[in-house]
């Protein structure tokens, strides 16, 4: 079986993420490091991605600076959206000649990865077609936004755990008017560490691979 | 020249939207470096150049949604030779829907081995020169399926927009037959400008014919919204819930009344000046309503009360709230013991109030504890209005605007300042009757003003 090293960051600020992303990516596409599995938990921040319209970020610039949420223009899929504590992000490097050559077929995985993540934590999530992220009801508790470059990936989804979701009014999530929501705010108090543990091995499970863990090794060997 | 398609990202994938030009026309690029990106279902895909030299011609504007294999752009290269061929020599078959290329191999091929596609059916082997003119760039407005250079051929000698075209070939396919049928069919209406210069076979000379242009009509760039979503501020939030609250609380029932104002009015106009002198703001007809309120409350207790489950809470003190206009909302701040203040105490009460209300320096207990509220629309001129209960208040006066009106007095007519006062008041808790008089009296405060002084 395939190995994909999970690397659970932290705290880690969008641009810092975005760069070793990059880094990633590259080593991944010259086979010199396995699939990752990149967790992290960003400051206040909205993306845009390259899809994104102005017009669905719906605070000024300095009225959220003054709110302490910072504004990046990204290259991933999809529209605009918000990070913040909360939140688990993750940013699978995944080299999709080594699983399927199909973009559409790795989305869907990632919202089944979420939709079992979340099930073992009681939470019926599902799809909503044509809409992709990962959804209770009506109410979307994760996003999926992802960049692509020669078959490898980059950029993922974000799962609000605890987010504060009051931040979300700043956007039109994804250009979409549907309301969002959290594992709290579903009735669900639970560490952020094991999510990201039933994340892990819903990973694990969905995308074939062995889960190796980096968790120690991770500041030291992240530039690897 | 070399041929820039679409690639196809997944078996389920038939098209892709393209994003963004990472070069412009006329820029060098490398063979493997980002040429543009697409976007299909919230994945957004950097695809590489297939071959080294200049973007030539960029095909499929940005923001555009075509099928996969539509060639979006070529690449004029000094090995505009050697891409196609590269290509043709790949793994697999040039079928381009056979995604089964998952052997090895870089997208890069995935993408240049859908290129030549359209070549192998009709042409056989073809002179290496040949490759330059190799498969001519779609339609416009072609149908998703694949295409055979014959029906191509058809279609644009006969300037045919093959949407138009039902296809009956395997999987919807467009064939010659299908071609034919249509153009019978539309024969009657309009002859066909030029009539097929070649024989079927003979290969019309491609290089010096591309097809004529792409008509000016690029796919439509998505709709932008027809309207614009903004969520509601707190305070909007806020007066939402309350209004709805209220509505479902209490049994609004609204009285009105017409309320002579000469005196007032007058009395106004003669203090106006001195009274802006001496004390920096000008003098309103709120604090006489306010004070005229105050009067009537204190003789009539229940109308200062509130209900408290099966209670009646009889408030002691009268405070008075009074409605405020900001940008985006409205907020009521309260005079307390409005009933112990002169008209000028009220009127700077008032003035500062809304001062800072606007300029949101209220402290929170400055909007709580009121008693009963007032409510000048006839400021914006209107004349009367329904207004809904100030929760948990039990009711509501409305002031219209004062206007000079005809009116008969004594068996004759008169100019007189006129104003209408609009009660809204709880049905639970109040009557019909005593509203009225609760009413009757505010006016006949108003009405036979007796302070000449302030």
């Amino acid at each position: 079986m395939p190995k994909c090293v999970i690397r659970n960051l932290g705290w880690v600020g969008y641009q810092e993420a975005f760069d070793l992303q990059r880094e990633m990516v590259a080593q991944r596409r010259a086979g010199a490091i396995p699939d990752q599995l990149l967790i992290v938990e960003h400051p206040h921040v909205v993306t845009i991605g390259r899809n994104g319209r102005q017009e669905n970020v719906l605070a000024s610039v300095e009225a959220m600076a003054r709110a302490g949420v910072t504004v990046h223009h990204t290259d991933r899929g999809g529209d605009v959206t918000y990070h913040g504590p909360g939140q688990v992000v993750g940013y699978p490097i995944v080299d999709l000649r080594e699983w399927k050559r199909d973009v559409v077929a790795y989305v869907r995985a990632l919202e089944q990865v979420i939709m079992d993540a979340l099930a073992d934590f009681g939470i019926a999530a599902g799809r909503i077609p044509g809409l992709t992220g990962v959804w209770t009801g009506e109410r979307k508790i994760a996003a999926i936004g992802v960049h692509i470059s020669r078959w490898v990936t980059s950029h993922g989804f974000a799962l609000n755990v605890s987010t504060d979701l009051s931040y979300f009014r700043y956007i039109v999530p994804c250009g979409l008017t549907k309301p969002v929501t959290s594992m709290e705010a579903e009735g669900v108090a639970c560490a952020r560490d094991e999510v990201v543990a039933a994340l892990a091995r819903s990973f694990g499970r969905v995308f074939n691979r062995e889960i190796e863990s980096a968790a120690g090794a991770a500041t030291e060997e992240r530039v690897a | 020249m070399t041929d820039v398609v679409m690639p196809q990202m997944g078996e389920s994938i038939t098209e892709g939207t393209l994003t963004k030009w990472l070069k412009r026309p006329g820029e060098q690029v490398a063979q493997d470096e980002a040429l543009f990106e697409i976007s299909t279902d919230k994945v957004d895909t950097e695809i590489p150049s297939p071959a080294a030299g200049v973007l030539a011609e960029v095909l499929v504007e940005e923001g555009a949604t075509v099928a996969i294999n539509t060639v979006v752009a070529r690449i004029d290269g000094e090995s505009g030779a050697k891409a196609a061929p590269e290509a043709t020599a790949g793994d697999t078959a040039p079928v381009p829907e056979a995604a089964e290329e998952e052997e090895e191999g870089e997208m890069v091929e995935a993408a240049e081995q859908s290129a030549p596609a359209e070549t192998p059916a009709e042409q056989p082997a073809q002179a290496p020169e040949d490759e330059k003119a190799a498969p001519p760039p779609p339609a416009e407005g072609e149908p998703a399926g694949p295409l055979s250079p014959l029906v191509r051929r058809l279609a644009r000698e006969h300037n045919i927009d093959l949407r138009q075209v039902k296809g009956t070939g395997a999987g919807g396919r467009i064939t010659k037959a299908d071609v034919e049928a249509y153009l019978a069919s539309r024969a009657p209406a309009a002859a066909p400008a030029p009539p097929p210069a070649a024989p079927k076979e003979a290969p019309a000379p491609r290089v010096e014919a591309p097809p004529p242009a792409r008509e000016a009509e690029p796919l439509p760039r998505p709709a932008p919204a027809k309207a614009r979503v903004e969520p509601m501020s707190n305070m909007r939030q806020k007066i939402a819930e309350h209004m709805v609250f209220s509505k479902r609380t209490s049994a609004h029932v609204t009285t009105v009344h017409q309320c002579d104002m000469t005196k007032i009015a007058r009395l106004r106009d003669s203090a106006k000046k001195s009274f802006q002198e001496r004390y920096g703001f000008s003098l309103t007809y709120m604090p006489f309503v306010t004070r005229a309120a105050a009067q009537a409350l204190r003789e009539h207790p229940i109308v200062n009360a509130s209900v408290e489950g099966t209670n009646i809470l009889y408030h002691n003190e009268i405070n008075i709230g009074v409605a405020v206009a900001l940008e985006n909302g409205l907020i009521v701040p309260v005079i307390r013991r409005a009933d112990e203040m002169s008209i000028v105490g009220l009127q700077r009460a008032i003035v500062d109030l809304a001062h800072r209300a606007r300029s949101r320096q209220l402290k929170p207990d400055e909007v709580q504890g009121g008693t009963f509220s007032i409510t000048n629309f006839g400021s914006f001129g209107s004349l009367f209005a329904t207004p809904v209960i100030n929760q948990p208040q039990i009711g509501i006066l409305g002031v219209g605007a004062v206007v000079k009106q005809p009116v008969v007095v004594d068996d004759a007519i008169a100019i007189r300042s006129m104003c209408y006062l609009a009660l809204t008041f709880d049905h639970r808790l109040i009557d019909g009757a005593l509203a009225d008089q609760f009413t009757g009296r505010v006016r006949q405060i108003l009405e036979n003003w007796s302070e000449q002084a302030l």
